[in-house]
């Protein structure tokens, strides 16, 4: 058994990722492209955590947790990093076929965009807790279905879903179902991919408050990516802002909206809408930038309102500018010391960083 | 273009293979115009003799050379096919751009009748022509027939085309700026549709000389005009299995699958190259 | 429940479109081509030896009633849509006064079994390792199976039949390549049926080659598009058991497509079915079909014509019925 008994609480820290890279690697007609999806992550969650990560479309944000649940298919592949949950004795990516089922939904689950597709259309919403949580909680059939029954009650849902196709239900019917699904058995992470973005504003609240309280009850800890920051702002604990595959920014959730460092975060903190404001949003120019033709130095400076020549040729590091504050931009950190600055510039040269 | 057609061909193991399939073909049906004998005529040679230097796929029973033969058959059986393949193109491609374009009650009318088509069997309909015509059949009245028969299947891969390039932007900029349906058709989706068109000739120019073969070989066709299918019919008339002249049989059995394979592959690796998806991926971006 | 009964009235009204516009043509066929089948069969009987004038004409009346040529355009065209509602095609010219009707009746129960029991094989075996082939992409032996059947697929039935015959007829002459049974067998028992199996084995053989490969392709190319669907992404990510993934989650979804695939190509099987059983002589529609034409028998040409185009249609409506039993999401829209 590769997973480690739950008891044993020597850190705090449930996930912790470093120096994660998974790049696209495609071969067509001859030629070898790379999109570089994630870049150089590291990250930490700590037990009964929500951490939210935010960006837009096409930030790596989507890849990123795909890489951190295990769940990548080719072309996506994992370049170099480290990824340990604390219920594993071992990086995720060194268990076998058969281990890693073994612990998917019980330590470690996931909850999907509430898209259409999610559950199986020629399966009842049954059959889809017979294959995913049968074999993971070891109950016998009756009172497993006690268990899901009650299970069902608590995030109002009633038992007769369980005979209904996923047709005929609606999307947020489809999502309660998959939050349920995805917390039956009690797992110690939960990885949340924009759970709330297909549904509407009145489904969305109340969806939040389920996977809010799913979660303090199960007492697990939680990613919870969304492009959202309104939905952040109601949920996360802290929040990770992703940029182009790479964390530009990183704090506890009232931190990032009450003094945002990174002039990207500030730019998304700027362009939500408040009471009462009537100041005219101003976009960001520009596109997001290619992520298999990166810009050089820094991936926003071609859209940034505080571009120096240093952006353009060295890529900031994420520094921490106070102990629960890290944030990766040359216009901030030099606070630090510009030692560091240079220090990562050399060590650009050496190729470290290609 | 032709950067196109290097890459597939060196990158595209079913493109390159189809190609040069398709190429010795082609180059057999351009060496009928070389014949020395009148293709037609028979006793011009002695009969059954085994595949040798001076005949290289040997003689038939009927006194004729069977490697010039099959180089007529096979130009009229290519030449079959594409004249079905580009007379049914007009029917598909105008039943499916309008079905597509035109949509609501028009297109349901058209598919229902298209779907009708689809599942009609064929083949004793073809029999029934030919038993009504008997010796008035040709060549071009099989092909005219076939081609009014075999048009839906394509149209079907035409209008979904058509209904996916309906509601792109493009299309309603052409209607504000007043061009007429006729030209948005044309000009606008015809670009996007002539892919498609191309890569299901080749699957209609299969079907067309399968089926010219089938009929022929049971002699329900014009058995005068020398195709694969009437070589084969010849053939089998004269029993050449049973009187071990396999020559006969087995050279323009060889020549129609080489023909088949290279038609379908070729048409397999368009359908790749046209398929959106790969084609998305292959420009870089995330699919 | 009312919307299954809508499906079911919308799908038998496709099948009264087929049979009508397919018997129409076939119609047309008989009616707008400059020959006369009577005055063909006339000079086919004529040819051989003197017949009186008289003689002719009475003749030439008896065809006209026969065929149903008599009236105006309209009063054939009822009477000939008569003939089809009531099965009854008048006599066989050429094993007369053998009603068309008992001739078809003889060959149908033949070609049925041939045709069913084949392109089940090639249907579920076909699927079965597509599927596979799609899932297990890298599976050296499927991709081999995957060659062969590209290679296969695009072959029509004659040459694939015909290859048969000669290898098995000629070359290892280990089946039986002709006839449907034994003649001198006793009609009923083991042996018999031993018999008309061992004859249908290479029919069923060249018709299950050339399916298998058309349903192998399709399988494989729908299956790896399918992998890539959420709800299968979401099952791996669920640790599902990867058997239940492939065959219920994956393979499952595939088979509704299959299906209608199946629904749309069963003309074509049945036309490969009917030159299958010209090459091995089996008795079914396909041979009688050949005879038929051969002797100048229009009634019977006419029939097998129509039959075949009930028949399909009705093989179709029978594969409507049953699909919504596949795909819950049919009854509903």
């Amino acid at each position: 058994m590769n997973a480690r008994p739950r008891a044993n609480g020597a850190a705090d820290v449930m996930l912790d990722v470093k120096n994660l890279r998974a790049y696209y690697v495609m071969q067509y007609f001859g030629t070898q492209r790379e999109v570089r999806a994630v870049d150089d992550i590291s990250l930490q969650v700590g037990r009964n955590e929500i951490y939210g990560l935010a960006g837009e479309s096409s930030s790596g944000k989507t890849t990123f947790i795909k890489t951190i649940a295990a769940a990548i298919r080719p072309p996506l592949t994992v370049i170099g990093g480290s990824i340990r949950y604390s219920f594993l004795d071992r990086d995720i990516y060194k268990l076998d076929r058969v281990a890693l089922s073994a612990i998917r939904w019980r330590y470690l689950s996931y909850i999907p965009q509430g898209s259409m597709n999610v559950l199986n259309p020629v399966r009842r919403v049954r059959e889809s807790f017979i294959d995913f949580a049968l074999p993971h909680m070891g109950l016998p059939k009756q009172q497993f279905f006690a268990a899901i029954i009650a299970h069902l009650e608590r995030l109002q849902l009633t038992p007769g879903v369980l005979d209904a196709y996923p047709h005929e239900l609606s999307g947020g019917m489809r999502q309660r179902i998959a939050i349920a699904l995805a917390t039956v058995c009690r797992p110690d992470f939960i990885i949340a991919d924009e759970p709330t973005t297909a549904l509407d504003v009145v489904v969305q609240k109340s969806v939040l408050e389920l996977i809010r309280e799913a979660q303090r009850e199960i007492g697990s800890s939680m990613i919870f990516v969304t492009h959202d920051m309104a939905v952040h702002a109601n949920i996360s604990d802290r929040l990770g802002i992703m940029y182009a595959g790479r964390l530009v920014e990183e704090a506890p959730t009232a931190e990032i909206f009450r003094s945002p460092k990174h002039p990207y975060t500030q730019h998304l903190i700027a362009s939500l809408p408040r009471i009462g404001d009537l100041s005219a949003k101003r976009a960001l120019t520009g596109a997001p930038p290619s992520l298999a033709e990166p810009p050089s130095g820094c991936r926003f400076h071609p859209r940034c309102p505080l571009a120096m020549d240093i952006c353009r040729e060295t890529h900031p590091e994420l520094v921490s500018i106070d102990p629960r504050h890290r944030v990766a931009c040359h216009a901030v950190s030099p606070a630090v010391g510009p030692d560091r600055v240079f220090a990562a510039a050399a060590k650009q040269r050496t190729g470290l960083v290609q | 273009m032709m950067k196109t057609v290097r890459d597939l061909f060196r990158y595209n193991l079913e493109f390159a293979l189809g190609a040069i399939l398709i190429l010795i073909v082609f180059g057999f049906a351009a060496a009928s115009f070389f014949s020395p004998y009148p293709p037609m005529d028979s006793y011009v040679v002695a009969p059954d003799v085994p595949p040798s230097w001076a005949y290289p796929f040997g003689t038939n029973s009927r006194g004729q050379d069977v490697f010039w033969q099959l180089t007529l058959a096979i130009r009229n059986s290519l030449l079959f096919g594409l004249s079905v393949a580009l007379m049914s193109r007009i029917l598909s491609l105008l039943i499916g751009l309008v079905a597509g374009y035109a949509g609501g009650i028009t297109d349901r009318i058209l598919m229902t009748i298209n779907d009708t088509f689809v599942v009609i069997p064929l083949f004793p309909i073809l029999v029934l022509f030919f038993f009504m015509m008997r010796d008035n059949m040709s060549w071009p009245m099989l092909a005219v027939a076939m081609a009014s028969l075999g048009w839906p299947y394509d149209a079907r891969l035409i209008r979904s085309v058509a209904l996916s390039l309906r509601t792109r932007e493009f299309t309603a900029m052409s209607v504000f700026s007043g061009m007429s349906t006729r030209q948005i058709l044309v000009e606008e989706h015809l670009p996007y549709v002539l892919p498609i068109v191309f890569s299901t000739t080749l699957n209609n120019m299969n079907w067309s000389i399968g089926l010219e073969v089938t009929l022929s070989v049971i002699g329900f066709t014009n058995i005068e005009t020398p195709t694969i299918g009437t070589m084969i019919y010849w053939a089998n008339q004269h029993t050449a299995m049973v009187a071990g002249v396999w020559w006969w049989i087995l050279f323009p059995v060889v020549l129609v699958i080489m023909t088949f394979l290279g038609l379908y592959l070729l048409s397999v690796s368009m359908n790749e190259y046209i398929d959106p998806r790969s084609r998305l991926t292959r420009m870089g971006g995330q699919a | 429940m009312r919307t299954y009964a809508l499906y079911l009235v919308r799908r038998f009204a496709q099948f009264i479109l087929v049979v009508f516009i397919g018997i129409n043509i076939a119609y047309l066929i008989t009616h707008l081509t400059p020959v006369d089948p009577v005055e063909q069969a006339i000079s086919s009987v004529t040819m051989f030896g003197q017949s009186s004038p008289e003689m002719v004409e009475v003749m030439r009346k008896t065809l006209r009633e026969l065929y149903g040529l008599e009236g105006s355009a309209w009063e054939q065209y009822v009477s000939f849509w008569r003939r089809m509602a009531t099965g009854d095609f008048g006599p066989s010219l050429s094993a007369f006064p053998t009603p068309v009707s008992t001739l078809i009746w003889q060959a149908l129960p033949w070609t049925l079994g041939l045709l069913v029991s084949s392109t089940l094989i090639a249907w579920i075996v076909g699927n079965f390792l597509g599927g596979l082939a799609g899932y297990y992409r890298k599976n050296s032996l499927l991709k081999a199976l995957g060659i062969l059947a590209m290679s296969l697929q695009p072959i029509p039935y004659y040459i694939v039949a015909f290859i048969l015959l000669v290898v098995f007829g000629f070359l290892w002459p280990v089946l039986p390549i002709s006839g449907g049974a034994e003649m001198n067998i006793d009609r009923q028992g083991f042996a018999f049926a031993a018999s008309i199996v061992k004859h249908s084995i290479l029919p069923a053989l060249s018709l299950v080659l050339v399916g298998l490969g058309a349903w192998f392709i399709g399988m494989r190319s729908l299956v790896s598009n399918i992998v890539t669907e959420d709800y299968v992404t979401y099952a791996e990510l669920g640790g599902v058991d990867r058997r239940r993934i492939l065959f219920s989650y994956v393979m499952r979804n595939a088979l509704s497509p299959q299906l209608t695939g199946l629904a749309l190509s069963l003309g074509a099987i049945f036309n490969g079915a009917i030159i299958t059983e010209f090459v091995f002589g089996y008795p079914g529609m396909g041979t009688l079909l050949v005879r038929a034409v051969n002797a100048g028998d229009y009634s019977l040409v006419l029939g097998i014509t129509s039959v075949s185009i009930i028949a399909v249609a009705s093989a179709i409506l029978v594969i409507d019925i049953i699909y919504p039993l596949l795909d819950p999401r049919v009854a509903r829209s």
